[in-house]
């Protein structure tokens, strides 16, 4: 699947997309962010505060508890501010 | 009663046009009253040269078209325009747009605060500061206001 990074997330992970190969186990928005958070400093430092980031799969909001089974590309990025 | 249009919704880095897009709305012969909200960009006492606004391309136009699909369900709308921009902002230039045209002022009103308080927690997008002395003045933090003035809308 892809995953895209939007704002600060993007900043600190470094990349704004890239595909990502998780294991089969890693089925929920809130697993795969911890999954990520693993990959290294700039994920780990993206992803410390978890609970703050938003995400999206296939371009609709998702809850941290959503599935990701079927997901095509999953998006994670910071509150908001537009307007 | 259903709205029989579909909804104008623009995400784009060009500049939009005020009176272009009422007009646009003028002249149906439903039209009573049309409202229109623009959102600019402050120059925060001279502190800041430009915003850059980062958005999510495709779920931008996806989320401010679903946002209006909810307005026009709950309000009789005769016409309506989202324009939100992306890139570079300066000081006095418009970022976003919403133009409701109803029969009465009073669904008219409250659609376009209803797109601008939904606009602000949902659509994806994303403000930088770039101070005026050079500096990055870092991303925008999200307002607890913004998400209680969206919350009110579901507590009727």
């Amino acid at each position: 699947m892809k995953a895209l990074y939007f704002a600060s997330v993007r900043e600190r992970v470094g990349v704004a997309e890239e595909d990502i190969f998780p294991p089969r186990e890693v089925s929920t928005v809130s697993e795969l962010m911890r999954w990520l958070a693993s990959r290294g400093e700039g994920y780990a430092e993206a992803f410390a505060n978890a609970r703050t980031i938003r995400a999206a799969v296939d371009k609709a909001h998702a809850s941290h508890e959503a599935s990701i089974a079927s997901a095509k590309e999953v998006a994670f990025f910071p509150p908001m501010t537009g307007g | 009663m259903i709205s029989i249009f579909a909804p104008k919704v623009r995400v784009q880095s060009d500049p939009f046009d005020l009176g272009e897009e009422v007009a646009r709305l003028e002249g149906r012969g439903e039209v009573g009253a049309i409202v229109s909200f623009v959102g600019l960009c402050r120059d925060e006492d001279g502190a800041l040269a430009a915003l850059e606004l980062e958005h999510y391309p495709g779920m931008a136009e996806d989320e401010i078209a679903r946002v209006a699909a909810q307005a026009l369900e709950r309000w009789p709308l005769q016409g309506l325009t989202v324009i939100h921009r992306h890139g570079v902002i300066r000081p006095g230039e418009k970022i976003v747009l919403v133009v409701a045209a109803a029969r009465h002022r009073a669904e008219a009103f409250a659609a376009a605060e209803f797109l601008m308080d939904y606009l602000k927690t949902s659509a994806p997008f994303w403000k930088k500061e770039r101070r005026a002395d050079g500096s990055d003045g870092g991303w925008i933090g999200a307002k607890a206001a913004d998400d209680e003035a969206a919350a009110r809308w579901t507590k009727r």
